[in-house]
């Protein structure tokens, strides 16, 4: 280890000062530095708008072009007359059997067939895959009895949707943790590091880009918080937002645990070069941990023994877990496990990260070997 | 007082510093003179922690340097840079507070130092709008915010224009005046002869030679003599004891070829002078002070 970082002595110096930054207040400066300069920066704002945007149109886009009616299956043409005059698109369909089927292709939202118990003061009872379909019910009148096919807590359709919107944070805010490399570059190509390594210990530049970056992160995940059920009532689908609210208990410590996990290394790839324009060749393992979760969770959805193993690996654990969770496929235990393993594997790779971010820092010229950072620390 | 005591630096196996001593003394503007490779960057870095030594002592007041005492000194890397995307007045706030001022203290020194150093009305463009001369001047603030207890720059005036110069300068004398040691290294030996106090010359890693300017003029520089006459001043060559060293009509330079005086105890000047006398008039008769550049080039 350099002089730089060796323990602070508890011995007060001679001459009289505002009483010398501590670790705590060096971080504290750092990270707020961080926060600012990216609250200032266009980019920030810009990435920012172009993911509520994006969220704003996912929400109302469906609804303007979707045409609003929901469709039914129709059994008989008794029940088909009964739907004459309301607002469904309805598809008159042989038998129950046909029905079905068209349910589980997700083809229609409901089935309408003709009561035979006599419980319906409609003479028809209502047909669906996992939920009451509350629009179809909404145009029937009185409420006839609902038959679930397939009564999961959880369909299909709402698990890949939550699929969806885990993967895409995690790789929106995982890909965001880049600025932390670039952030580590412009000090390393402008010479402040020598200011401030002369001035505050490394731990602390480490430790203060890191914390700056998750609270920001933080911020945007409350912001979209705030602006998701707007954009969702806006565009009339409130029932997807009653389907994804209850995982994010889940998804929000994962997400900030693998968020901080990805910094730290975002931090290391940046402190390898010297300059902005090499930063891609040492970015690129970084990218595959950020985007490796992303496409190993949206492409083994189904199958339920790798996204067994996916929660548990810590860098897909953070949207892996979540979507288990979520679908009741793992218990609670399971869940603290794997956040235990994630935060485990956090400690290590902090403290290997700042080895060698100590290590590279003050190295200038071509790309950092990791083997001579982690050297050049001692 | 900053002393460095016999610290050595390789990288890998080139020998940057070698058994590196000398003391930075408090009121006084020392000059750290060598030429490029001298390893002159090198040591500052190290009384900094940029860089570890391999072998040797730092010590302020007795005491070995360690980060809390750091934090208190102020440093001017030879690369220049801050912040680009970052407003100037509240950059070097910034430093001040890294450095642990409080925050309305940081202010404060960095609105007297934009003003002592004409960059008062740039304080809220960002750094990257200023030109160069300008940039350098805030890199100044950044290193004098915190009313160091001790000022390291490396190559303060490279790339400053002369009033520019004259504008750090005297913030830096005023520091220094105030019991700040200012270590501070260059290459343009004849603005260090007009500024600093002391010296510390290295030269391939080693110290060449250091001390008061004066002292080391008295040590390296030669003994010369300027005489002027009347009429020629050849017969300055049957003097003895003296070398001429040009001679031009009624003008000339001798050196002693001795330090000592003659044997009767007179000074050998003293000598030339009266032999002067008495061929006539003597129109100016001083002392060449020996320049920077000869002392540089003697010591090394």
């Amino acid at each position: 280890m350099t002089a730089t970082i060796e323990p602070r002595s508890a011995e007060v110096d001679d001459t009289d000062a505002d009483g010398g930054t501590s670790f705590m207040a060096a971080t504290r400066l750092v990270a707020e530095r961080e926060v600012k300069t990216f609250l200032r920066s266009k980019g920030f704002w810009i990435g920012l708008g172009v993911i509520v945007a994006g969220l704003f149109a996912a929400a109302i886009l469906p609804s303007v072009f979707g045409g609003g009616q929901p469709s039914v299956a129709a059994v008989g043409p008794e029940v088909t007359r009964a739907l004459a005059g309301s607002e469904l698109e309805v598809r008159e369909v042989a038998d129950r059997a046909a029905a079905e089927e068209l349910l589980r292709e997700e083809e229609v939202e409901a089935a309408v067939v003709a009561d035979t118990t006599g419980q319906s003061p409609t003479g028809v009872r209502v047909l669906a895959l996992s939920d009451p379909p509350t629009d179809v019910m909404a145009q029937l009148g009185t409420s006839p009895p609902v038959d679930l096919l397939d009564a999961a807590d959880v369909s299909q359709g709402e698990r890949q949707l939550v699929i969806m919107v885990f993967s895409l944070m995690f790789l929106i805010f995982a890909m965001g943790g880049a600025a932390i490399a670039q952030s580590t570059v412009t000090e390393k190509q402008t010479r402040i590091v020598e200011i401030l390594v002369s001035t505050v210990p490394v731990r602390a530049l480490l430790t203060g880009k890191i914390v700056g970056h998750t609270l920001l992160t933080l911020g945007q995940v409350v912001v979209l918080a705030v602006a998701a059920p707007i954009a969702l009532s806006v565009g009339g689908q409130t029932e997807l937002l009653r389907v994804i609210a209850p995982a994010l208990g889940w998804f929000v410590p994962f997400l900030v645990l693998g968020f901080v996990l990805l910094a730290a290394m975002w931090a290391v790839a940046g402190s390898l070069v010297s300059r902005q324009e090499d930063l891609g060749s040492s970015m690129s393992l970084v990218m595959i941990l950020a985007l490796g979760p992303y496409f190993a969770v949206m492409f083994f959805s189904d199958n339920a023994t790798v996204m067994n193993v996916l929660s548990y690996v810590p860098f897909s654990s953070a949207i892996a877990m979540p979507v288990r969770m979520f679908s009741q496929e793992a218990e609670p235990w399971e869940a603290l496990l794997s956040m235990g393993l994630l935060a485990g594997s956090l400690a290590l790779i902090v403290l290997l990260a700042s080895r060698l971010y100590a290590g590279s820092l003050l190295q200038t010229g071509g790309k950092v070997a990791l083997s001579k950072a982690w050297t050049a620390a001692d | 007082m900053l002393t460095v005591t016999t610290i050595s630096r390789s990288f890998g196996d080139h020998r940057v510093l070698d058994d590196v001593s000398f003391d930075v003394r408090p009121g006084r503007m020392t000059g750290f003179l060598g030429a490029n490779g001298a390893g002159k960057t090198t040591t500052m870095r190290i009384i900094l922690g940029v860089l570890a030594a391999q072998g040797g002592t730092v010590t302020w007041h007795g005491k070995p340097v360690t980060q809390p005492l750091r934090q208190r000194f102020g440093y001017m890397p030879e690369e220049r840079g801050l912040y680009p995307k970052m407003k100037v007045g509240e950059q070097i706030a910034w430093f001040g507070r890294l450095h642990g001022l409080s925050q309305a203290k940081a202010k404060r020194n960095t609105e007297r130092l934009l003003e002592q150093l004409d960059l008062a009305q740039r304080a809220n463009d960002n750094l990257e709008e200023l030109s160069l001369g300008n940039q350098q001047r805030a890199q100044v603030a950044a290193a004098l915010v915190h009313d160091p207890a001790l000022l390291i720059l490396d190559e303060p005036f490279s790339g400053l224009d002369p009033i520019a110069v004259d504008t750090v300068l005297r913030v830096l004398r005023e520091r220094a005046a105030d019991g700040v040691p200012v270590l501070f290294s260059s290459h343009q030996l004849a603005l260090v002869e007009r500024l600093c106090d002391d010296l510390v010359i290295i030269s391939g890693g080693r110290i060449a030679a250091s001390g008061g300017r004066e002292e080391l003029r008295e040590r390296y520089g030669s003994k010369r003599w300027e005489l002027v006459v009347d009429s020629d001043a050849g017969w300055l060559r049957d003097i003895p004891g003296i070398r001429v060293v040009s001679l031009d009509g009624p003008k000339a330079v001798f050196e002693l070829a001795e330090h000592t005086g003659s044997a009767d105890g007179e000074r050998t000047d003293q000598r030339v002078l009266r032999a002067a006398l008495e061929r006539g008039e003597v129109r100016g008769f001083t002392p060449v002070v020996p320049s920077l550049d000869e002392i540089f080039k003697e010591a090394i």
